[in-house]
């Protein structure tokens, strides 16, 4: 992620648009950026760092509450909520399958509602409420969509399985899990390569029928 | 993914003053530029966040419906208004993409998306849309999922959108705005064909911000159908898909609407088909005959032959679950 233009890429169209943006900053940037910054950035620039002057001008404050715990982070804007949760929050029960959302194996939920992860740019949530698989639980009592995945053997390697169960809870909170054919199409977004789909479909069926909130 | 910078302009204004500078792209959902992104196909300079913009509104006008581009996919396809008025949005907005994804997506994004098509997504493999002057990997190639209508020897990618083809088939008009006032493009004329420059998806000016769209009023909300045909039951992008919409005196069409995906580089309005609809009585051997003439013209590349029959058939299918026939 740190390297600006990795060799294995072609030449864009606008690579003359990333050295026009870095002259912007290493000319024009650099003299309103010393007049109202800190220090550090200002020692920065007299020893000539007008690469790290840019990276720190390219990071964006981002507040977030994650299962409850509120976090101030400073980001690049090509991070994703994903790259946030695992490598920044160290909660790595969101995983990264496809990264390109096909799979939903990065499922979570923003503000209540379901989303990929991975499509997320850190930066589009900010002040946003964000549920990961980590935040279903309540201590050591797990929420009755885990129970019934482990009842019903909703999985076999269980890679996919943070995202099917985010993405199951999503679809009985929305009234979307009312019958077999129901269930399955709104748990379309969530691919599961050990075919484990049958037992995941009995067990939403079965938190649905019993009744217990979600 | 190379670097860029962000930003989010406080108002309208400031975003179409910032949208109007070379190398900065919008962002709303981010579910397809996101990706292009990830993968080297666009390489953006700065991105100008608009998701703050009050554009979200779903609101009856005079004569019609409008939907604001910042509207979620998922949002407007349950909005009660859309259900009810116009129930082939609301179908057509459920057969695309996933929950998750529909979830981010913005009317704005969904008219925006880029084609699907391998090769534009494979920064080694030639494609004009991506590299102008590089080829068209797809001609010769594999095309299964490819145009048979308007394409030209330069591109035979097609639009991905479900919901766009129920907005071509409903008449619907993007409203735009730029630093010269506010622009209204009939969403027929709103995506381009291929021709000599398929790296242009669309008329959509360089400064210019979709608002919303505009659907007029119909009476099609009780024989509306959107049917799509796939490689799969859910979650994947339509092989053929028809957006049918008819209103009915008795057995007796008095009007008609309808749309293909999946077959052209935009949202294909099926005029002619729909003329001999009108005023025929509702029957499988109408819809056959309305079929065949959509069908004509068509051209295919090896790879999509089957839609020659996929095609029609699909929109007779549609047609008798539109009628109430099925």
């Amino acid at each position: 992620m740190k390297s600006k233009n990795p060799p294995e890429e072609p030449a864009h169209e606008d690579n003359f648009l990333e050295s026009s943006r870095r002259d912007f900053l290493k000319h024009s940037g650099l003299l309103t950026a010393i007049a109202f910054t800190p220090s550090p950035l200002v020692k920065a620039a007299k020893s000539g760092l007008d690469e790290k002057i840019a990276d720190l001008y390219e990071k964006v404050p981002v507040s977030l509450e994650v299962n409850g715990v509120k976090h101030q982070l400073s980001i690049e804007p090509r991070v994703t909520l994903l790259d946030l949760l695992r490598e920044q929050l160290e909660l790595t029960g969101t995983k990264k399958g496809c990264d390109h959302g096909q799979c939903g194996a990065c499922t979570v939920h923003v503000d209540g509602h379901r989303v990929n992860s991975c499509l997320t740019l850190g930066v589009l949530v900010s002040g946003k409420k964000i549920t990961t698989i980590e935040g279903l639980a309540k201590g050591d009592q797990l929420h009755p969509m885990q129970e019934a995945f482990i009842k019903h053997d909703g999985f076999q390697c269980g890679y996919c399985t943070p995202g099917q169960i985010m993405s199951a809870v999503a679809c009985i909170r929305e009234g979307h899990a009312n019958s077999e054919h129901e269930i399955r199409e709104y748990m379309s977004g969530n691919i599961c390569r050990c075919g484990a789909y049958p037992n995941i479909v009995n067990a939403i069926q079965e938190v649905k029928e019993g009744g217990q909130p979600v | 993914m190379k670097q860029f910078q962000y930003s989010r302009p406080a108002t309208q204004q400031a975003v179409i003053d910032a949208i109007n500078k070379p190398g900065a792209k919008i962002i709303a959902g981010g579910t397809n530029l996101v990706d292009l992104m990830k993968r080297g196909v666009t390489a953006p300079d700065k991105l100008i966040d608009i998701n703050h913009l009050p554009l979200k509104n779903i609101a009856p006008v005079k004569g019609g419906l409008h939907i604001g581009a910042l509207a979620l996919n998922s949002v407007v396809s349950e909005n009660k208004l859309v259900v009810a008025q116009q129930p082939l949005l609301s179908m057509a907005l459920k057969a695309g993409a996933s929950p998750q994804l529909r979830n981010m997506a913005t009317v704005g994004g969904n008219i925006l998306q880029r084609t699907r098509c391998a090769y534009f997504y494979d920064t080694t493999m030639p494609c004009n849309k991506r590299e102008p002057g590089s080829g068209c990997g797809a001609i010769g190639g594999y095309n299964r999922m490819h145009a048979i209508f308007g394409a030209s020897d330069k591109c035979i990618a097609v639009h991905p959108s479900d919901m766009c083809v129920a907005l071509v088939a409903l008449d619907a008009t993007v409203i735009v705005q730029s630093k010269k006032g506010t622009r209204r493009i009939p969403f027929a004329d709103f995506h381009r064909l291929p021709g000599e420059h398929p790296d242009l998806d669309n008329n959509l000016a360089a400064g210019e911000l979709i608002l919303g769209v505009e659907i007029p009023d119909n009476n099609f909300a009780k024989n509306s159908y959107y049917l799509k045909i796939r490689d799969r039951q859910s979650y994947a992008f339509a092989l053929v898909s028809v957006a049918a919409a008819l209103e009915l005196e008795g057995n007796t069409i008095k009007n008609a609407r309808l749309a293909m995906g999946g077959v052209a580089h935009k949202p294909w309005r099926l005029v002619e088909a729909e003329k001999v609809l009108i005023g025929k009585p509702v029957s499988a051997e109408t819809f056959n005959i309305a079929a065949q003439i959509a069908i004509q013209g068509a051209k295919t590349y090896g790879g999509n032959d089957f839609k020659l029959k996929l095609a029609p058939a699909t929109i007779t299918e549609a047609l008798k679950h539109a009628s109430g026939l099925v």
